[in-house]
């Protein structure tokens, strides 16, 4: 299915300062019953990720994160069992799994000797079970699972995605009688950027040629094309690319070079 | 020179005695006695003869030529040295053409007798007004011994002619040298007697290579932009209209000042200042009459005399005893198109006292002269022009002059032109991809670090982003690449702090550079990436036309005159720039090591010797593939080997030489000292004695091109152009020998090392000054009888795209048939370029231009083996398909097999048969096109087409499918589908949920149904994403358990039903021990968190928690032990009172409780009622 820019954009609109809850995707598919949730989920996670570029150094300042875990501290001692993290996530306009992450983080720093680890805290977010808090895993947990945009479950569920597309154009190129070597082919052979796969003879679709071709379980809206061409495949700019879009449970392939927003 | 010709002219010498004289060859006993007594008495002025007679037909030539572009030559004046004065080193050369003459005296009336100043520099007509902006190396060149008197020229005058003074008076003029003539008008015309400026031709200069030549004295001719010039004074004082005005002033200035005179002149035309009628004379108008005058053989004047001056002419050519063959050939063409004649005074063309035939009267009294002369010469250099290319065959053949003065060599011409298959074309495919990943030195492996493997990685994309701006703006005016790369390049080369980074940064900037610039569409700046777009979306018929367009679109107009300096075309430009900017020297040093090296082994590379073949058809089909070999590996050296010269010289580049003798000692004293950076003396010696010059002295050239001003006066590039000189005598082109070097072979060398000896920084007086060694120049070719050398692998194609400027003969002629020269006084294309819109965003249309686009793309990613089997195989099969008409898909891929490893993957394999076949198919078609009818090509081509159709593709060789059975059809739901919707489950449970929310009851059975389609099918499941479904499937067994799941329905019963919260558990228990392959964190059940679910839950409910654990024991999941270790941790926790209790007591239970089989566990049921807590079996 193809989603046209105007589309696009018009869900983009209607994402602006929304908290990235279950409950703000639910309100998402009942303006736009014709899309469905996964490619709702897409853009929202897409755009939100983009709000979040842009104001996530102001929640890194001392200052910052120190009047959250005072905020946090206060709201658990009036009433442990209460959503406080998710709500102050929500109230400073912060995705709740990274709101999560900077009051785990201080927590630890005023509980142990060392600093924190990033493998530590990465580990303590997946399974909140690690938190020697009860209160604060409870409160990480519900942070972690109420995100729709951030956290280890969504990684998880964006690195699933990417996979099965991975798959399903394997399938496809297979099925075309297509010869490819694929990303692990590639880096066996000591690639340092490798696209899904490179086309070892190449094909011509709609009369651009072919070479490799990248899937990204993601939109290939122009800002995330060229960030992807910058830091991927420069090596490879002649190629032309293919950009494999997720949308509605079907894949489709469209000519990244045509539109990036087909 | 007088006395030789007048020798000549009185038969007391026969023209091959005489060029045996000038060529310094023994002398042989075909020469008479009376001969050799009169050369003997020469023998002072052998030297300087040649140079002479060149300069000679200049300086006669200039009243023909005043409105095309001035011949260059490049001859040392023949006064430069005193007869038998060896040449000394040269004070630097100061640029070729400020040497060509000897510098002025100090200024002199114009009007001083022409005796006067015959003595000293004979400079009279051009009063030292440049002197000013000759800069400091004209004062010292008159000292360095040159000030003597002319004693040459007054003794031949003495001897010869006495009353002809106008050889002696008129120098040579160089008449492309600014300095020397800058353009009329920088003063107004004096009073009558001082000279009135006569109109000097201002070339537009290149900029791009201005840094490096030095543009002023560049022997170019001028190019094309040139504005005419108008006729010369009638009141020069001198006889060849030689007077100039003073003063000199900037490029810019001048400029203006001959727009301004130029329009003066056509307000004034007819010029009124033509004191003296040319009675009777044959001479046209001066006046500037636009129509150019028709050249008639009966009216040549003394024949006899042009005869013979062509004649020794001719030889002098033939004998290589001229620094460059091309240039001579477009100084011949420029007599045979010249348009009119410009008068002289009345006593120039009056001969002298009984001296009719001598020396002393213009060679040249009219048009008819010109052409009569140039047809002369033209008939003894058929043989070169032969090898010309198609397109100025034809422009020769169709010469209507020619015609009228030679009809043989006009018929001669004409059948050469239609024999001819030598069409060139300098604009090709342009080659503009990136080096592709080179797993084998680009990984990891290969670095230091990490970090240095990182960094490695990112110089890369500056660098690739880098050219893709360089692409984009380069062309853009004001853009400049200091100011838009310098400082991202320099920032860039910061970071390569280890040696290592930098050789694999050297490595693909060298990749990049050969990629990029190995092809002259390369070189030619084609924008990459849109010509091919552009032009092949029209159509294969309309292709080749276009092609023809673009390229004379595309190609720059003229490469810089016969002679141009040594630049950097196109995308060389780019990494002539970086290099500039970059500005390191570790780059550099680094840079000279690749280069050198790469040069070593392509110079080394073994190319496939030529087997004599009888039959000319098979010969010719194999030579192709030989002869691209060969083109690809010459071109890629030249490339080299110009940047290594450029780099290498880089630090000692400076645009003047060394200003006085003490200095130039001191630093030829240090430069001496200096090891060669690469060996080329050694090489030289090498590729001569294996006879593979062919392919050595080409790439040499380049790199001495870049040669400063000192190089030449070390001994150690001394003797290598010693050597070159001797080599190129040597090369006449009319000795065909068994064995010899092959006729094209030679002219490539002529053509590169004439260019050579034209190059500002080598010094003019170095090819006439070498003594006469020739005969010592023997190599001895012990290695290999044949070598490349006789092996002919240069073509038309080749020879044109290393020596673009000899396209400057065919522009000439083509300007010469548009009849525009006269007019605009160069040559004229009329393009009128038009844009379209949108072209670029179209795909190509045709399949086939995409077919071969494809191909293109395939090689590109495969080795270069590949291609190169590839185009072997096609080669030969089309050569044996040729031979007996068999065809090719049967044997190709036959070939193709055989010759590629065995491990290469079915498809490639495939692709690469498929493409041999059709380049077979192709190359047998393109052969028998240009033998057999149309007819029997139609039916090779639809045979070849058939059994293709029939052949077909062969099957596919499908993958297995992983983890489930074959007839899997892998409907099962996705796995990321699966994480989504139990994390939606997982976060209702965690709240906060809206009153509303919930989950049917039966929502929750089919997501673990399809959980388990999912886990059996595995076709799109990934380890991390089955990790995470395991995990989550415990959460969500912990959340049954405490009974947290929201359900939906009526506020009553918003809690699952116990049996239902049994069959959930029966399922998940299920899939843990038959389908997940991952590790299931079953723990987790007992992690204080989860239990602790239970502990906020009223009545607490601990039955199923009991009945899961039981389950889990006799499932094998869990061990006991593992079991009891847990709830024994987890009384450690801090729980309320209560809670505890209960904990313990269920802890109790599962202890007491003995493994015994189901039914008698299902029959145990315990209850404890005071604390509300029921653990039941159903």
């Amino acid at each position: 299915m193809i989603l046209t820019k105007a589309q696009y954009d018009e869900i983009a609109q209607c994402l602006v300062s929304v908290p990235p809850t279950r409950q703000s995707l639910r309100k998402l598919k009942q303006r736009f019953p014709s899309q469905s949730q996964a490619t709702l989920l897409s853009i929202f996670s897409q755009e939100y990720q983009k709000h979040i570029k842009r104001t996530h150094a102001k929640h890194h300042t001392l200052e910052a994160i120190e009047s959250y875990y005072q905020r946090y501290l206060n709201g658990v001692l009036k009433n442990g069992a209460a959503p406080v993290l998710l709500e102050l996530a929500n109230e400073v306009d912060y995705a709740p799994s990274l709101m999560a992450r900077i009051i785990l983080e201080r927590f630890l720093q005023e509980h142990e000797e060392t600093p924190p680890s990033k493998s530590v805290i990465n580990s303590m977010l997946r399974d909140p079970s690690q938190i020697p808090d009860g209160v604060l895993a409870n409160q990480v947990y519900q942070c972690t699972v109420n995100d729709c945009c951030y956290g280890p479950l969504v990684d998880c569920i964006k690195h699933a995605i990417g996979h099965e597309h991975e798959v399903l154009l394997r399938d496809l190129l297979l099925e075309k009688n297509l010869s490819f070597l694929d990303e692990d082919q590639l880096r066996a052979k000591g690639y340092d950027k490798t696209p899904d796969f490179i086309l070892q003879v190449p094909v011509a679709v709609e009369g651009h040629i072919i070479h490799w071709i990248e899937s990204k379980a993601s939109f290939g809206d122009e800002c995330s094309h060229h960030a992807y061409l910058h830091d991927q495949f420069w090596s490879y700019w002649n190629s032309s690319e293919l950009e494999h879009h997720h949308c509605c449970g079907s894949s489709f392939i469209t000519a990244a070079s045509q539109c990036h927003l087909t | 020179m007088a006395a030789v010709l007048e020798s000549l002219l009185r038969e007391e010498v026969s023209v091959a005695a005489a060029v045996r004289w000038i060529a310094r060859r023994t002398q042989s006993s075909e020469d008479s006695p009376g001969e050799a007594a009169v050369l003997r008495s020469l023998r002072p002025l052998r030297k300087e003869f040649v140079p002479f007679l060149l300069n000679f037909l200049r300086e006669q030539s200039c009243r023909v030529l005043p409105q095309g572009p001035p011949t260059p030559a490049k001859a040392p004046g023949a006064s430069a040295t005193l007869p038998g004065r060896p040449g000394g080193p040269p004070r630097g050369g100061r640029g070729a053409r400020s040497q060509l003459f000897p510098p002025p005296e100090p200024p002199s009336p114009a009007a001083e007798a022409p005796l006067a100043r015959r003595g000293g520099r004979r400079r009279g007509p051009a009063p030292a007004r440049e002197r000013g902006s000759r800069g400091p190396g004209g004062p010292e060149e008159g000292v360095g011994g040159e000030s003597l008197p002319w004693a040459g020229a007054r003794r031949l005058r003495g001897s010869g002619s006495p009353s002809s003074p106008s050889l002696a008076l008129c120098d040579p003029p160089n008449l492309s040298n600014l300095e020397e003539f800058p353009p009329v008008g920088s003063v107004p015309p004096g009073p009558a007697g001082r000279t009135k400026p006569s109109r000097r031709i201002n070339p537009t200069p290149v900029s791009e290579e201005r840094s490096l030549s030095k543009p002023k004295t560049c022997f170019t001719s001028p190019p094309i932009s040139c504005v005419p010039s108008s006729q010369p004074s009638a009141l020069d004082t001198s006889p060849w209209g030689l007077g100039l005005p003073p003063g000199c002033r900037s490029l810019q200035e001048e400029r203006e000042m001959l727009r301004k005179e130029r329009s003066k002149q056509l307000q004034q035309s007819p010029t009124p200042s033509c004191p003296t009628p040319e009675s009777g004379s044959p001479l046209p108008s001066r006046t500037g009459s636009l129509t150019d005058e028709a050249a008639d053989p009966a009216r040549v004047s003394s024949r006899q005399r042009l005869e013979l001056v062509a004649l020794v002419y001719s030889s002098c050519i033939a004998e290589n005893l001229v620094p460059n063959l091309f240039l001579e050939l477009f100084f011949v063409l420029q007599l045979l198109t010249a348009r009119r004649m410009v008068a002289a005074k009345d006593s120039d063309l009056e001969p002298g006292p009984g001296v009719l035939e001598s020396v002393g009267s213009p060679l040249f009294q009219s048009i008819h002269d010109c052409v009569f002369f140039a047809v002369r010469v033209l008939e003894r250099q058929f043989p070169v022009l032969s090898y010309l290319d198609k397109g100025t065959l034809k422009l020769l053949a169709e010469n209507e002059r020619l015609l009228c003065f030679s009809p043989a060599l006009q018929g001669r011409l004409r059948a050469a032109y239609e024999g001819s298959v030598a069409k060139v074309s300098l604009v090709m495919l342009p080659s503009a991809q990136a080096v592709s990943f080179q797993p084998e030195t680009d990984n990891r492996a290969n670095f230091s670090s990490d970090r240095a493997f990182h960094t490695f990685k990112k110089q890369r994309d500056v660098f690739y982003e880098v050219l893709r701006e360089w692409e984009d703006h380069h062309e853009e005016p004001g853009w400049d690449f200091e100011k838009g790369l310098g400082s991202r390049i320099r920032a860039m080369m910061g970071q390569l702090s280890a040696a290592c980074s930098h050789s694999h940064f050297v490595r693909l900037f060298q990749k990049q550079l050969l990629q990029m610039c190995q092809s002259p569409g390369g070189a030619g700046g084609t924008v990459l990436g849109e010509a091919p777009d552009v032009l092949s979306m029209l159509g294969a018929d309309k292709l080749g036309r276009l092609r023809r367009l673009q390229e004379r679109l595309v190609a720059p107009q003229s490469s810089g005159g016969p002679c141009p300096p040594p630049t950097f075309p196109g995308c060389q430009g780019f990494f002539r720039d970086f290099i500039l900017s970059a500005s390191s020297f570790q780059f550099n040093q680094h840079l000279m090591d690749s280069l050198s090296l790469k040069i070593r082994e392509l110079n080394g590379l073994t190319l496939p010797p030529h087997e004599p073949n009888d039959d000319e058809g098979e010969a010719d089909v194999d030579w192709q593939g030989e002869r691209r070999q060969f083109a690809m590996v010459l071109l890629s050296l030249r490339l080299l080997a110009k940047f290594l010269g450029f780099v290498a010289f880089l630090p000692y580049r400076g645009p003047e030489p060394p200003p006085t003798r003490e200095l130039q000692d001191s630093i030829l004293a240090l430069r001496s000292q200096v090891p060669p950076v690469l060996d080329v003396r050694t090489l030289l010696w090498q590729g001569l004695r294996a006879r593979r010059a062919v392919l050595t002295v080409p790439w040499l050239v380049e790199f001495l091109s870049f040669a400063d001003h000192i190089v030449p006066l070390l001994d150690y590039y001394r003797s290598i152009f010693s050597l070159l000189l001797h080599l190129h005598r040597s090369l006449v082109l009319a000795q065909e020998r068994e064995g010899e070097m092959c006729f094209l072979n030679k002219l490539l060398l002529l053509a590169v090392l004439g260019w050579l000896f034209q190059i500002p920084t080598v010094p003019e007086d170095l090819f006439f000054s070498e003594e006469d060694q020739s005969d010592g120049f023997q190599v001895d070719a012990v290695s290999s009888e044949y070598g490349l050398d006789s092996v002919p692998v240069v073509d038309q194609q080749l020879l044109y795209t290393c020596c673009p400027y000899i396209g400057e003969l065919r522009k000439l002629l083509a300007s010469w048939v548009s009849g525009s020269s006269g007019r605009s006084g160069g040559f004229v294309r009329k393009i009128t370029p038009t844009t379209t819109t949108g072209l670029g965003a179209q795909p190509p249309q045709t399949s086939q231009g995409l077919q071969a686009q494809l191909a293109q793309a395939f090689f590109h990613n495969q080795p270069p083996s590949l291609r190169r089997t590839v185009e072997f195989v096609a080669e030969r099969i089309g050569s044996n398909c040729v031979k007996h008409i068999k065809f090719c898909q049967k044997k190709s891929p036959g070939a193709v097999r055989a010759l590629l490893p065995e491990e290469t993957p079915a498809a490639v394999l495939s692709s690469a048969e498929n493409i041999a076949v059709g380049l077979a198919t192709e190359k047998a078609c393109t052969w028998l096109s240009a033998n057999i009818t149309a007819l029997i090509r139609r039916e090779v081509k639809a045979a070849v087409s058939r059994i293709l159709r029939a052949q077909g593709p062969e099957p596919a060789v499908r993958g297995e499918r992983r983890g489930c059975s074959r007839a899997c059809e892998h409907h099962a739901p996705l796995p990321s589908h699966l994480i989504s919707e139990i994390k939606d489950v997982l976060s209702l449970a965690a709240g906060p949920r809206d009153p509303e929310e919930g989950v049917p009851p039966e929502h929750l059975e089919q997501l673990l149904g399809q959980l388990g389609q999912t886990l059996q099918c595995r076709q799109f499941l990934c380890p991390p994403a089955e990790q995470h479904l395991a995990k989550c499937s415990v959460e969500l067994a912990s959340l049954l358990v405490a009974d947290k799941i929201p359900i939906l329905g009526p506020p009553a019963q918003r809690r699952l039903e116990r049996g239902q919260a049994r069959r959930l558990l029966h399922m998940l228990l299920s899939l843990w021990k038959e389908d997940f392959q991952a590790p299931v964190p079953l723990r987790l059940l007992l992690s204080p968190r989860n239990v602790g679910l239970l502990a906020d839950t009223r009545p607490r409910e601990w039955d199923l928690l009991l009945f899961l654990l039981r389950e889990l024991v006799e499932k094998g999941l869990m061990g006991r032990m593992e079991i009891e270790a847990c709830l024994g941790s987890l009384r450690a926790a801090q729980w309320p009172e209560d809670f505890s209790e209960e904990l313990a007591t269920l802890f109790n239970l599962f202890l007491t409780e003995p493994p015994l089989p189901e039914p008698q566990l299902r029959a145990c049921e315990l209850v404890q009622p005071n604390r509300g807590t029921v653990l039941a079996q159903s």
